[in-house]
């Protein structure tokens, strides 16, 4: 096609000619196609080589209703939903209620506030394993800071925090797991305090708002969406958590901290029955696909980036 | 501590009662101070409950070996040895960390290249060409987002047998670009609509092959989105573990997170010099996160409450 048509074209249709205009945004011709194409047959390639082979094959491999009677009847998988629950219940919740009042906290002004910002986005800068390691070692009975400093300071004896209570255990595990992710949390809704329109407030404390109640009618109307959007989101990492349980309790004392994506990957591989090791985690799937369909529609409509 | 003074507040011009406004002017400013005590005390709260772990890192590394199993709680007498057995490969866990060190990089570059490549064509052709089924695309990387990766990894490690990709770095990059690509569309799209279309259509007239839009428009300007979305690549690579731990289990192959781990499958861990490595590893992440900060929470805050 010849430019320079178009272009004389152009200039002569004052308002967006609608042939120039069909050319993108109608439909695509001739070799345009062929370029569309190869531009998205590296992500199609990837997304059925990475994503729905391994979720066919995942699928195929846990089949066997056999595998989920005998699931069903393994102490250690029981106590596992029963920790799952109790873990993704206990620690989201915590966490993201923690990052609400956080996030407020760190809406004050001055420059030690936001010193104070730069420190404690510090777990969530490091990578989980060093992290873990050092709460695993510290945690430790004998020799672990924590206990360290309980005697020497109140002459107390602490108990074995990993190796001891199963209680114990997944409390350690919940509180790492919110020590390493509420940072990330506070900032995003830091990001969605830091949207709302001063003039709210403003008009708001003209009406005699304040506190609580400034919060209650301004604040939190707004957030709610992206809080909830934000606990979702929370709700399936946390499920997938892997290195949280791993590395500060490792599934002990006795097996009996592991959470399904942990437990999934012990069978797998130590107990080397890849098969009951992906029946496992697909029981997961009656709370998953809810919480994914909500959160399809909710993160295409909100523009929520993470 | 700093009590607000500047506070005049509207100047009581009533001289009939000067005794009750200076009383709510005095009361105002203790519940100031109080206000400013409390924000104190939740800073060293904040403090202690974040660098607790921090602190507990870097008292074990500087530890000699007899030091860290006492019950101390800061070294007695610090030595930076555990740093350099790390850095000379000292102990025959670390014998091959440098060259570990530079898989986890060669991890890192090749997904940042490959998530920006697949994402960025993929989203130029979904949200620029507007391909008629490009919502489905969109769609599989929003599916691909919420899917954790830990549940994929059992059937994923099973492909990667039959490919043949164990102890194969490639298998490991191909992991990281799979969950990584998907925040990349997404990002990629958001931001592409605050570049204005016509200047793709004014491109075309002139007689630009769409990849010529793509490589001469679209990506100069998503410049900042590049960056962004190529920092989380970089991170997520350097500090995913299970799928690392899975796919490469030799010496030769292994990267810094795994070799790090190993140290967890003896009875008795040196563990100043396991977290020695563990804060080497750390530190490029965490500079690279403190540097690219801003340019990550660009992506971040994008249309942080809508609807």
């Amino acid at each position: 096609m010849s430019t320079d048509t178009l272009e004389g074209a152009g200039l002569l249709v004052r308002p967006r000619p609608p042939l120039l205009g069909r050319m993108w945004r109608g439909g695509l011709q001739g070799s345009e196609w062929t370029w569309a194409i190869a531009f998205t047959v590296p992500y199609i390639a990837l997304f059925l080589a990475f994503v729905a082979y391994p979720v066919a094959f995942g699928a195929w491999l846990g089949r066997d209703p056999s595998l989920y009677f005998e699931l069903a009847e393994d102490p250690i998988f029981q106590r596992t939903i029963v920790n799952t629950i109790l873990y993704v219940g206990i620690a989201v919740n915590l966490k993201m209620f923690g990052a609400l009042l956080l996030s407020g906290f760190f809406m004050r002004r001055g420059w030690w506030v936001k010193g104070l910002l730069l420190v404690f986005v510090l777990p969530w800068a490091m990578p989980a394993l060093p992290a873990f390691i050092s709460i695993h070692w510290m945690l430790n009975g004998e020799w672990g800071l924590f206990n360290n400093f309980l005697f020497n300071v109140f002459g107390i004896e602490g108990p074995g925090w990993l190796d001891t209570s199963r209680w114990l255990a997944l409390g350690a595990v919940i509180t790492s797991h919110i020590w390493k992710w509420m940072p990330f949390w506070t900032v995003i809704l830091l990001a969605g305090r830091m949207a709302i329109p001063q003039e709210l407030y403003e008009a708001a404390e003209v009406d005699g708002a304040t506190g609580l109640t400034r919060f209650t009618h301004v604040t939190f109307p707004l957030l709610a969406n992206l809080y909830l959007v934000c606990t979702l989101l929370s709700t399936i990492f946390t499920l997938g958590d892997f290195n949280s349980v791993y590395f500060v309790s490792g599934g002990g004392p006795a097996l009996s901290t592991h959470v399904l994506a942990t437990l999934g990957i012990r069978d797998a591989f130590e107990v080397a029955r890849p098969e009951l090791g992906v029946a496992t985690v697909l029981t997961a799937l009656p709370l998953m696909i809810p919480l994914v369909l909500i959160l399809m529609r909710k993160l295409r409509t909100t523009e929520v980036t993470l | 501590m700093t009590v607000a003074v500047d506070d005049a507040g509207p100047a009581v011009a009533v001289a009939a009662a000067p005794t009750s406004a200076q009383r709510a002017r005095s009361a105002r400013r203790r519940l100031r101070w109080w206000k400013e005590a409390g924000a104190l005390g939740v800073a060293v709260l904040v403090l202690i409950w974040t660098l607790v772990p921090v602190y507990n890192i870097f008292m074990v590394a500087l530890e000699s070996k007899g030091d860290v199993f006492t019950d101390t709680i800061w070294p007695s007498q610090p030595s930076a040895e555990s740093f350099w057995i790390v850095i000379t490969q000292g102990y025959w866990y670390l014998e091959h960390f440098w060259h570990q060190f530079g898989n986890s990089v060669y991890i890192g570059v090749g997904t940042v290249f490959f998530t920006l490549a697949i994402g960025s064509l993929a989203s130029f052709a979904i949200g620029r060409m507007r391909i008629r089924y490009g919502w489905v695309l969109s769609n599989a990387a929003l599916l691909t987002y919420v899917i954790p990766a830990s549940f994929l990894a059992i059937p994923f490690y099973r492909i990667m047998q039959i490919y043949g990709l164990t102890n194969n770095l490639w298998s490991v990059i191909a992991a990281e670009v799979t969950f990584a690509t998907p925040y990349a569309i997404f990002i990629f799209q958001q931001y592409g609509t605050s570049i204005p279309i016509e200047l793709d259509e004014a491109a075309r007239i002139d007689g630009a092959s769409p990849f010529q839009v793509y490589w001469k428009i679209y990506l100069p300007l998503m410049a900042p989105a590049l960056v962004a979305v190529g920092t989380y690549a970089l991170l997520l690579a350097w500090n995913e573990y299970l799928y690392q731990f899975l796919l490469l289990s030799s010496k030769q192959s292994m990267s810094v997170p795994v070799a790090l781990a190993q140290f967890l499958n003896s009875d008795e861990a040196p563990w100043n010099y396991m977290m020695a490595t563990a804060i080497v590893y750390a530190i490029p992440p965490v500079a690279i996160y403190y540097v690219f900060r801003r340019r990550m929470s660009a992506g971040l805050t994008m249309g942080g409450v809508k609807g």
